[in-house]
């Protein structure tokens, strides 16, 4: 159980399980691990409890203990739970050169939380990462599958007003908005 | 204007979707593979191209594949490396966002060459956006006869499958990349045995970058002879450089191998000179890994000739005097980058990178990211210095993978470059930040 929800996926969940696991040769279905987690991660609240683990290992058919050691190895993978808006500021070097340290300053400010932390709310949780393959337009950051690219203080003002009227939960695994290219 | 192989359709609205591509010639490298070509002579063409890995190895492409063991009733497989993580580097990511049927054209005639089955491409799982694009090229690549059985109305038949991988720089090594595609730590093994022996599921296995396998399109199309007469020396064909920091205009940029870095930096055509107008003090040229080299040496080698956009040119000198072509990640700093705060940033990521099999990189990476870090607050000491060019030289050689290189490398080439602004920091005390 968390938050009183029984750990187990939706059918329709479950079939898309069974399709990522069909990619796989027979015997090899242990390849699912990191996709499953994902999926695991987007339905069960955004994080990795040690049930939720216990569950993909029994889909998978694998030890839990080769569940816990993945999902500790991956930094996408969030083993604590964490705000419906989680906040990745990119702070390696490309991003440093064109104002990411002045960004997350001001995201701490704002949200009047540091680094790692979430709002007592629980909708915002900022955390710092490294490169998302972004550099060519920083500073960015990313929440849930969308990035945020050149970003001034006001336009990522105006993005936390918006997840907040959103008020919604965004995992990686939701549909990313349009880009425009 | 130089020549463009893997972006000339790149302003053609509606390139991402199927139709759009194909009428603009796709797919076509694919038809000619198959319906004329043995695979043997497709490896052939890829090695008269001269094409060299795009990941950052520089490895000659042709070659990797001819090494392949072709061991009777046993699969082999392609595994498009698409982990892209090295700091500067965001070309794959432009690829597959814009032009992912490119990608699967590749795949597809690289694997007819390999007698590959099935494919996989590993993308890191932060790009899971792009995920989505993939996955609907893939859709309309099997609507129209280019996946599943009897591609093209021949004896080949290939499946290609998208798998995420979930935050670890360390998957772009090869070995780390395939034991994170069997669901494990991602940990890079010990070779021998080499991934074309005993790669994925102890399978025979190739693994290319998105831009490698992306150039085979044109060079089945065109030949590997009209390939190879583009770029200069061992250096063939087009790289697509990844711009970044204080430039008019970072982006992705597709240029013939050969071209002036001086050029790249200050022509409209590329990176449109310096931001604000302020003098150039450093670039790091080929991701975070590479050597960095100050103005005057990155614009001329020692010799007082230009220094080129080539494998060659951006080495010539060693690690002495040159750098690295790398994964062509470009990372251009002004007069007021304070680089040894840029080399802590560095260090810093290579410390949260580290996978922590080897001591020399596990311990190591630590150890110089709280040096930096002292000497930026102030509380260095005159002997940090040579402490901290003591430690890299440890790390050096001294790994499984080179992540251990990539996180040394950048402390040598600033400490030897930049010697003067860590002495600085011990003199003045500055507190930087």
């Amino acid at each position: 159980m968390q938050n009183g929800k029984q750990i187990k996926f939706s059918d329709k969940t479950l079939e898309l399980v069974q399709r990522m696991m069909k990619r796989y040769p027979e015997g090899k279905h242990k390849s699912a691990l990191i996709p499953v987690l994902h999926i695991a991660q987007a339905e069960f609240d955004g994080w990795l409890s040690a049930e939720v683990m216990d569950y993909v290992a029994s889909i998978i058919a694998i030890q839990s203990v080769e569940v816990y050691e993945v999902a500790s190895f991956y930094s996408m993978f969030n083993l604590k739970p964490i705000g419906k808006c989680h906040i990745e500021v990119c702070r390696t070097s490309s991003c440093w050169l064109r104002g990411a340290e002045e960004l997350i300053i001001h995201l701490e400010k704002k949200l009047n939380i540091k680094v790692g932390e979430t709002t007592a709310d629980g909708m915002y949780t900022l955390k710092t990462v490294e490169c998302l393959g972004s550099c060519g337009t920083a500073p960015m950051m990313q929440v849930g599958p969308d990035y945020y690219e050149n970003l001034t203080f006001e336009k990522t003002d105006s993005l936390l007003q918006r997840f907040r009227s959103e008020g919604k939960r965004k995992t990686y695994l939701d549909q990313p908005e349009p880009r425009t290219i | 204007m130089g020549k463009k192989l893997l972006l000339k359709y790149d302003n053609v609205p509606g390139i991402r979707n199927y139709d759009v591509y194909r009428s603009n010639g796709g797919y076509a490298s694919v038809e000619k593979a198959v319906k004329t070509m043995t695979p043997e002579a497709v490896t052939e063409e890829v090695k008269k191209s001269g094409l060299r890995g795009r990941g950052g190895a520089g490895f000659p492409t042709g070659m990797k594949w001819s090494f392949l063991a072709k061991p009777p009733g046993v699969e082999r497989y392609l595994v498009c490396n698409a982990d892209e993580s090295e700091p500067g580097t965001f070309k794959d990511r432009y690829l597959m966002e814009r032009h992912p049927h490119l990608l699967l054209e590749g795949m597809i005639t690289s694997s007819y060459a390999l007698g590959a089955k099935i494919s996989y491409i590993y993308i890191r799982g932060e790009y899971y956006y792009i995920i989505h694009i993939l996955e609907k090229a893939i859709e309309e690549a099997y609507a129209n006869g280019w996946l599943g059985k009897n591609i093209a109305g021949s004896e080949f038949s290939h499946d290609i499958y998208v798998h995420v991988g979930a935050g670890a720089y360390i998957c772009g090594e090869e070995t780390a990349l395939l034991e994170s595609l069997e669901g494990k730590r991602g940990n890079p093994r010990i070779k021998p045995p080499f991934p074309a022996v005993a790669g994925l599921y102890g399978c025979p296995t190739v693994v290319n970058n998105v831009e490698t396998i992306t150039a085979v399109v044109p060079i089945i199309n065109d030949g590997g002879e009209e390939y190879a007469k583009i770029g200069i020396g061992k250096s063939t064909g087009t790289k697509l450089i990844s711009a970044s920091g204080h430039i008019n205009k970072p982006g992705v940029y597709e240029i013939e191998m050969g071209v002036p870095v001086e050029e790249f930096i200050y022509s409209e055509e590329y990176c449109g000179g310096i931001l604000g107008g302020k003098k150039l003090k450093a670039v790091v040229a080929g991701g975070s890994s590479v050597p960095i080299l100050p103005a005057d040496l990155i614009l001329k080698t020692t010799n007082g000739e230009p220094r080129l956009m080539s494998y060659e040119s951006l080495s010539d000198g060693g690690f002495a005097t040159g750098t690295m072509l790398g994964s062509g990640g470009f990372i251009v700093m002004d007069e007021t980058t304070n680089i040894v705060k840029n080399l802590w940033n560095f260090t810093r990521f290579y410390h949260h990178e580290s996978c922590g099999q080897c001591s020399p990189c596990r311990e190591g990476t630590g150890w110089m990211e709280k040096i930096l870090h002292r000497l930026l607050e102030g509380h260095g000491k005159i002997s940090d210095v040579d402490l901290l060019f003591d430690i890299q030289s440890k790390i050096e050689g001294k790994t499984i993978c080179p992540l251990g290189d990539a996180a040394a490398w950048p402390v040598a080439s600033a400490i030897r470059h930049f010697r003067k602004e860590f002495e600085e920091l011990v003199k003045t005390r500055e507190l930087v930040h």
